[in-house]
């Protein structure tokens, strides 16, 4: 299970990468493509779309499951990517590289309180 | 506390991802369970289904004990060897489970029963056997009588399992599909070897001494054999249009409303449970395939809505092979094969064909058009 220490993360196993202009990547942990299994179809939510802090926003259904991945924090968001939607499979490959939108917090000290590397570590082992 | 198979520990040793199956610990997935769906439909992969339970039933009257107990009618079995599919019924017409027997001689066969079932269905052959005061033994091979099960199935299965076991190459070469043969010696010990499967491919299920099974497992696997968890095995039962029981039929289902009819017997005048309970109700449903004409997956219990009224999915999946969502689905009567239908998805209604399973034979997408 590889957890990158640079990124922020969610207990519903999202990770999320600031930019220096601010923009917030989000996709799902390498944990979470794990348990989902190899994923057949992905729905992104529409650019300019606001969404609230845990609000369900991706749909994600692998070959055994359907799940939805949350907003981490609240923000609009800015850009969605196109490429895990015609080849899903690449969030399987790698999580980390595979980034499912972009995000403009509407405050960006919200990040801060997301979960660091450690923490969400042990957020998964105590599951 | 799950039961786990004599495979456990080299489930764990291959990483594969465990999970609760019907009170068992079974592998779901050794990483790719696409990567081991394509091995099966295009190379060979093999599949640890010992929770499943042998039972060997044995005497004078087991034959006429089978032809009272099931829906299908063991008395087609003329050949040696050769085996039957078929639903057994509770009174009222409902499916108890679904099972394969073979017929080794007229008092000697063997049953395979579903793991979640075994308990039920045991109880329930001996309380009928007890009460129709007829004469057989029903051993099931579990507790002291251990058997270990696998499936290798694929294009390649056979060639692979006699890479594995040349000595029984001359034995089972000409076994035709659907029987069973024991096989008294083997480096791994008693065999029993069928060409039954639940993929739609070719390959051998082979039964053997628990404690001969991981020896065998290991040799496939050095074979170039893919190991394959449960998850594989679902898209490829499916894609092959065939039943799992509990989600596509259970107690409350008539056989003939899970497209099951084709293995019930109702024309002859041999009686057997539920015989009468069927004839009264009749066909209530329609049991068909459907393909979703867009993107998403189908799953079990979404809704289906047809020109005839609505309908249910009882299993659906992505099929890697198609790389379309397919489901089967109990629909109201008069739905045909070609019909148009709308499933139900997150509050959406996408369109979807009617099509009559199954989906993939032998490698190859079945009617496409």
């Amino acid at each position: 299970m590889i957890i990158p220490n640079e990124l922020k993360y969610t207990r519903t196993h999202e990770w999320v990468r600031a930019e220096a202009n601010g923009a917030l990547y989000v996709g799902i942990t390498d944990h979470a493509q794990e348990l989902l299994g190899d994923l057949v179809f992905v729905e992104l939510p529409e650019v300019g779309r606001t969404l609230a802090a845990e609000e369900a926003s991706v749909v994600l259904e692998s070959v055994k499951a359907a799940a939805d991945a949350y907003a981490p924090v609240a923000g609009v968001v800015t850009a969605v990517n196109e490429a895990v939607v015609a080849a899903p499979e690449c969030v399987n490959q790698d999580a980390y590289a595979a980034w499912l939108f972009q995000l403009e917090p509407a405050n960006a000290a919200d990040v801060d309180k997301l979960l660091d590397a450690a923490a969400y570590k042990a957020a998964i082992d105590a599951q | 506390m799950l039961k786990t198979t004599v495979l456990n520990a080299a489930h764990r040793a291959l990483h594969a991802r465990m999970v609760d199956f019907g009170g068992w610990e079974m592998p779901v997935n050794y990483g790719s369970q696409i990567g081991e769906h394509h091995a099966v439909r295009r190379d060979v992969g093999v599949f640890d289904v010992s929770h499943m339970c042998a039972v060997d039933a044995t005497g004078a009257d087991v034959k006429a004990f089978l032809r009272r107990l099931i829906a299908n009618d063991v008395d087609k079995l003329k050949t040696p060897g050769k085996a039957l599919y078929s639903a057994m019924l509770n009174e009222s017409g409902g499916v108890m489970d679904d099972l394969i027997v073979y017929r080794l001689d007229d008092t000697d066969y063997r049953i395979v029963i579903n793991a979640g079932t075994t308990d039920k269905d045991l109880a329930w052959m001996s309380a009928r056997l007890k009460d129709w005061r007829l004469t057989a033994a029903l051993t099931p091979l579990k507790g002291e009588r251990e058997a270990g099960m696998i499936a290798v199935q694929g294009p390649n299965a056979r060639k692979k399992v006699w890479a594995a076991l040349p000595e029984i190459q001359n034995a089972t070469q000409n076994l035709p599909p659907f029987f069973g043969a024991r096989i008294p010696v083997s480096a791994y010990g008693e065999l029993f070897i069928a060409t039954t499967g639940y993929t739609g491919e070719d390959g051998f299920e082979i039964t053997l001494s628990a404690a001969q099974t991981e020896k065998l497992w290991n040799a496939l696997l050095a074979a170039g054999v893919a190991p394959c968890g449960l998850g594989a095995r679902d898209t490829l039962r499916l894609e092959a249009g065939m039943n799992l029981y509990g989600q596509d039929m259970d107690e409350r289902v008539s056989p003939l409303d899970a497209g099951l009819a084709w293995c019930v017997d109702l024309a002859s005048d041999r009686d057997f449970v539920g015989k009468s309970a069927l004839l009264a109700q009749g066909q209530r449903h329609v049991f068909l395939g459907l393909k979703l004409l867009e993107k998403g997956v189908l799953r079990a219990r979404q809704k289906v809505r047809a020109l005839q009224g609505e309908g249910e999915i009882t299993s659906g999946t992505f099929s890697p092979t198609l790389e379309v969502a397919i489901a089967l689905a109990r629909l109201p009567l008069g739905v045909v094969a070609g019909d148009r239908a709308e499933v139900e998805i997150r509050g959406k209604w996408l369109p979807a064909e009617v099509v009559k399973p199954p989906f993939v034979r032998n490698g190859k997408a079945v009617g496409a058009k």
